[in-house]
């Protein structure tokens, strides 16, 4: 039967939709709350959040993390900062403003209800981040300091130092903490999710494997809360940390959850570039330091000159030159674009000619090295670390990276995907960052959704839902035991002679050439059928040692590169079929006559969520029109 | 360069272990030791060989994932600088470098260089937060702090969790650990209220799982990629010792948090 899409986002004006929305969801009394349990997947800002909030209310919550501890969390390594609709800077900012450049900045492929609601929001992150001692960074009067990001005018950025994602993390690991002190959470850590358990139609669990003995678990639950973050990863090279997956959301949307628009993953354009074929991962260099740095290729292609012997008139200041109102301050996508164009043209410099200079010695002159080693001393550190130059003496050179992923499960309103009882937040899921994320609105989501979104949906959800009895030995966990425990065999009964890295370094390759920065219809149309032909290859040639009842690192790697062969053949399909070019999905058949994307509203303003394929037929491509009511749709203009 | 990996393997914690000795040609100066380890690990499993365990995620410094002695000191030679981090140019043409998990009493082996750290997070359930619901907070600017104060309690707050602290102490002492936090939250106005109890209960947490006392060996610090500095231990011990001594109403009871009715 095919699922309606139905948003259950509200009508009427925005400003008051969610609070109208809130006064219509059931609640649970406090009683009540105790007798639900919720299982969360994942520990990241969304997932701690989610996980410490709901026990605060006194359901019963148990939580499983992959990592060692929840503290591990990628969402640890967000540099950047959280944007909020405080207007501490007297610049003009309001909750509209954010909605808006947050809508634009998405390229207007984002639902307006979620996105609105994620900007209203968005200023009680701040006073409760605050509140558990978050040491963000402050003005000498002691209020809170803010920076500009991005697709903003105004300064609503939020940080502390370059390691502002690991300061809101240990927040709600804190949280997290607390709770299980209290006896309201249990962390369940180096747990991977390989199932979900469906009953009756609904979300009631999962099957995870204990990575230390091997050993599969069912764990049970009223309603299941995916929270397991984005799949940059498929492109092998990233920023994501190395075991970061799309393992759990991928398996549930094997089990029938929508996947909202695959193909719209965002390159960040400041990274440090791959040094050579032992790279293991890419490294950003926060956008933040587009504040004080400036973006710029030689004037003249061959110029092989050191940054500093180049002289300020032979310099190209692309960014400034070419959108003079945001200068380096445009959303990623429309830098990444810029640098490629750039180094497409014989521009660019270092190794290959793949990167760009990003130089912050002017700034350093004018502010003095102490104030910018203030601001961002720790990116310094590890920019020197990594590659031996020193910011303030030289330009950096940088380069574009995969980062995060836009598309993700389908998910309505109250954040339920079209699995009922199966939740999905974060970038896990695909609600409020439409083609494009803006810089510093990642942590901003992930924090909406744990903290004020869900406790609120879930009860809704709860109250009305009738939860037949299950049990660890009913039929629907037992076969999804089974179904985990022949996967697990099936890796491990390969006896080729490629590793899963060496398969997933392929995958990469591919993915980077056609679905990466720029696409076209023929490299898409060439891709789904070689990717198809590599995960062909992987189940042929694929070795893995040692056994399923042990810490078996390798397994875990191949498991999840066998769901990226799967997932990137749908990003390919996703890729194809949207004749447009919106945000970070760029077609080239598809710009304006300088370079633009170029949307096509009439027939593509909508999401695309893709329902599972029936064995040997392709999947089925569902619709959600997106509807604006707040504005009419024009073309991004950041110059 | 050629370089020669001496690393610990140990099936799982019931295995006796031993050195096992890897040469490796054509090692580049540029790629970091985890990418060698990476590297060698394709190489074992393309051979049918399990690889060496260890714990990396984010190879950026920043997530506490990793963690090895290199040549007898946590985290390799460079200061201030994660095993993620560390670069092969660090060592000399045809080294010999010996690769150990950070096993302490605390830390007990899971395989190879994979150790159990959630003796860490068992100590901040203790008390290594502050006690406030979502929801409760006041507009963020109503109290505001100090901006020398905030940085100050940055930097304990930049504590990553590595552990290396512990496995660089000849006492296995997780002081660098606790102080770091008591001294980010008890630097703050917001962590006031809980500050002796937290002191307390943080303390005891350390005492129970077995890490041992601090005698201001002074390692941890030389060790921390992080850069924290031993006052966060003297901090600590003033705040212990004033939570110890005295009998306000603040400090009473166990230290163990009860669900609010």
């Amino acid at each position: 039967m095919r699922p309606a899409l139905t948003t259950h986002a509200p009508t009427g004006p925005l400003a008051t939709a969610w609070e109208r929305h809130r006064n219509e969801l059931a609640l649970i009394g406090p009683t009540r709350r105790r007798l639900h349990s919720v299982l969360v997947v994942g520990a990241g800002l969304a997932g701690a959040s989610a996980a410490a909030t709901l026990s605060e209310l006194g359901y019963r919550v148990r939580c499983l993390v992959f990592h060692d501890s929840p503290r591990r969390a990628h969402s640890v390594a967000a540099q950047d900062g959280i944007n909020a609709a405080k207007n501490y800077h007297n610049d003009g900012d309001s909750v509209e403003r954010l909605f808006h450049d947050t809508l634009e900045g998405g390229d207007f492929r984002s639902r307006e209800t979620n996105v609105y609601r994620l900007a209203e929001l968005s200023a009680r992150i701040i006073d409760h981040a605050v509140a558990q001692g978050v040491p963000f960074a402050r003005e000498y009067g002691g209020h809170l300091a803010n920076r500009s990001f991005g697709g903003a005018l105004v300064s609503r950025t939020f940080y502390a130092r370059g390691q502002t994602g690991q300061q809101l993390l240990l927040g709600a690991y804190g949280a997290l903490a607390k709770e299980e002190a209290a006896g309201g959470v249990t962390v369940l850590a180096r747990r991977e999710m390989l199932d979900l358990i469906v009953v009756d139609g609904r979300a009631r669990g999962v099957v995870a494997r204990d990575l230390i003995s091997g050993t599969m678990e069912v764990h049970l639950a009223d309603a299941v809360v995916l929270a397991s973050g984005g799949y940059a990863n498929v492109y092998f090279l990233s920023t994501n940390a190395k075991a970061s997956n799309a393992t759990a959301i991928w398996r549930a949307h094997r089990r029938g959850a929508a996947f909202a628009n695959p193909s719209f993953v965002q390159f960040h354009p400041t990274c440090i570039p791959a040094a050579g074929e032992h790279q293991a991962k890419l490294t950003l260099m926060s956008e933040s330091l587009r504040n004080d740095g400036r973006l710029w290729v030689p004037l003249h292609a061959g110029d092989d000159r050191r940054p500093e012997a180049i002289p300020e008139t032979e310099r190209d200041y692309f960014l400034e030159r070419r959108y003079p109102r945001f200068g380096n301050l445009v959303p990623r996508d429309l830098g990444t674009r810029a640098c490629k164009a750039l180094c497409d043209d014989g521009r660019g410099v270092g190794p290959g000619g793949r990167g760009v200079y990003l130089d912050l010695t002017e700034a350093a002159g004018r502010l003095g090295g102490d104030v910018l080693r203030e601001r961002y001393g720790n990116l310094f550190e590890m920019y020197t670390r990594i590659t031996g130059d020193d910011p303030l003496h030289g330009a950096m050179r940088i380069a574009p990276a995969a980062h995060y992923s836009m598309g993700g499960l389908w998910v309505d309103y109250d954040l339920m995907s079209t699995i009922p009882g199966l939740f999905v937040i974060g970038e896990a899921n695909f609600s409020d960052q439409g083609a494009n994320r803006l810089g510093a609105s990642g942590l901003m989501q992930g924090l909406a959704d744990g903290y004020f979104i869900l406790p609120y949906t879930l009860a809704g959800y709860l109250d009305g839902a009738r939860l037949a009895a299950v049990a660890e030995d009913g039929p629907e966990a037992r076969r999804a035991v089974a179904d985990a425990r022949a996967g697990v065999g099936r890796l491990l009964r390969q006896a080729g002679r490629r590793t899963a890295t060496d398969f997933h370094r392929a995958l990469g390759r591919m993915m980077w050439e056609a679905c990466g920065i720029e696409r076209n219809r023929a490299g898409l149309a060439h891709a789904v059928d070689e990717v198809a032909a590599l995960r062909e290859a992987f189940w042929e040639d694929l070795t893995v040692p040692g056994e399923a009842g042990e810490l078996n690192q390798e397994l875990e790697r191949a498991g999840r590169v066998a769901d990226f062969l799967e997932l990137a053949e749908l990003m390919c399909r996703d890729a194809l079929i949207r004749e447009e070019s919106c945000g970070c999905h760029f077609r080239v058949e598809h710009q304006t006559a300088d370079g633009e994307a170029r949307r096509d509203d009439d027939r593509f303003a909508h999401v695309a969520a893709w329902m599972p394929a029936a064995p040997g037929r392709a999947p089925e491509r569902l619709v959600e029109p997106l509807e604006f009511d707040s504005l009419t749709l024009h073309e991004r203009s950041y110059r | 360069m050629k370089i020669t990996l001496r690393v610990w393997r140990q099936r799982d914690a019931r295995d006796a272990g031993a050195f096992v000795r890897y040469a490796l040609d054509d090692v580049d100066r540029d790629a970091t030791l985890l990418e060698v380890l990476d590297g060698l690990n394709e190489w074992l499993v393309a051979t049918g060989e399990p690889p060496v365990a260890f714990d990396s995620d984010c190879r950026e410094g920043i997530c506490g994932a990793c963690g090895l002695v290199v040549d007898g000191r946590p985290h390799g030679p460079l200061p201030r600088t994660t095993t993620c981090l560390l670069p092969m140019r660090a060592f000399r043409d045809g080294a010999t470098v010996t690769l150990e998990s950070f096993r302490t009493g605390v830390f007990p082996v899971v395989r190879d260089l994979v150790v159990d750290r959630g003796a860490l997070d068992r100590v901040m359930r203790a008390g290594g937060y502050v006690s406030v619901r979502a929801g409760s907070a006041p507009e963020a600017n109503a109290v505001p702090v100090a901006r020398a104060v905030a940085e100050r309690a940055l930097d304990a707050a930049e504590c990553i969790g590595c552990g290396a602290c512990v496995a660089a102490c000849p006492n296995g002492s997780a002081a660098l650990f606790v102080g770091a936090k008591l001294t980010h939250l008890g630097l703050l106005p917001q962590g006031q209220p809980e500050r002796a109890r937290r002191a307390r209960a943080m303390v005891g947490a350390a005492d129970q799982e077995g890490f041992g006392g601090c005698s201001l060996h002074g390692e941890c610090e030389a060790v921390c990629p992080k850069g924290i500095d031993l006052g966060v231990i003297s901090r600590m011990n003033r705040d212990h010792l004033r939570a110890t001594l005295s009998t306000g109403p603040d400090v009473r009871g166990t230290g163990v948090v009860t669900r609010p009715p």
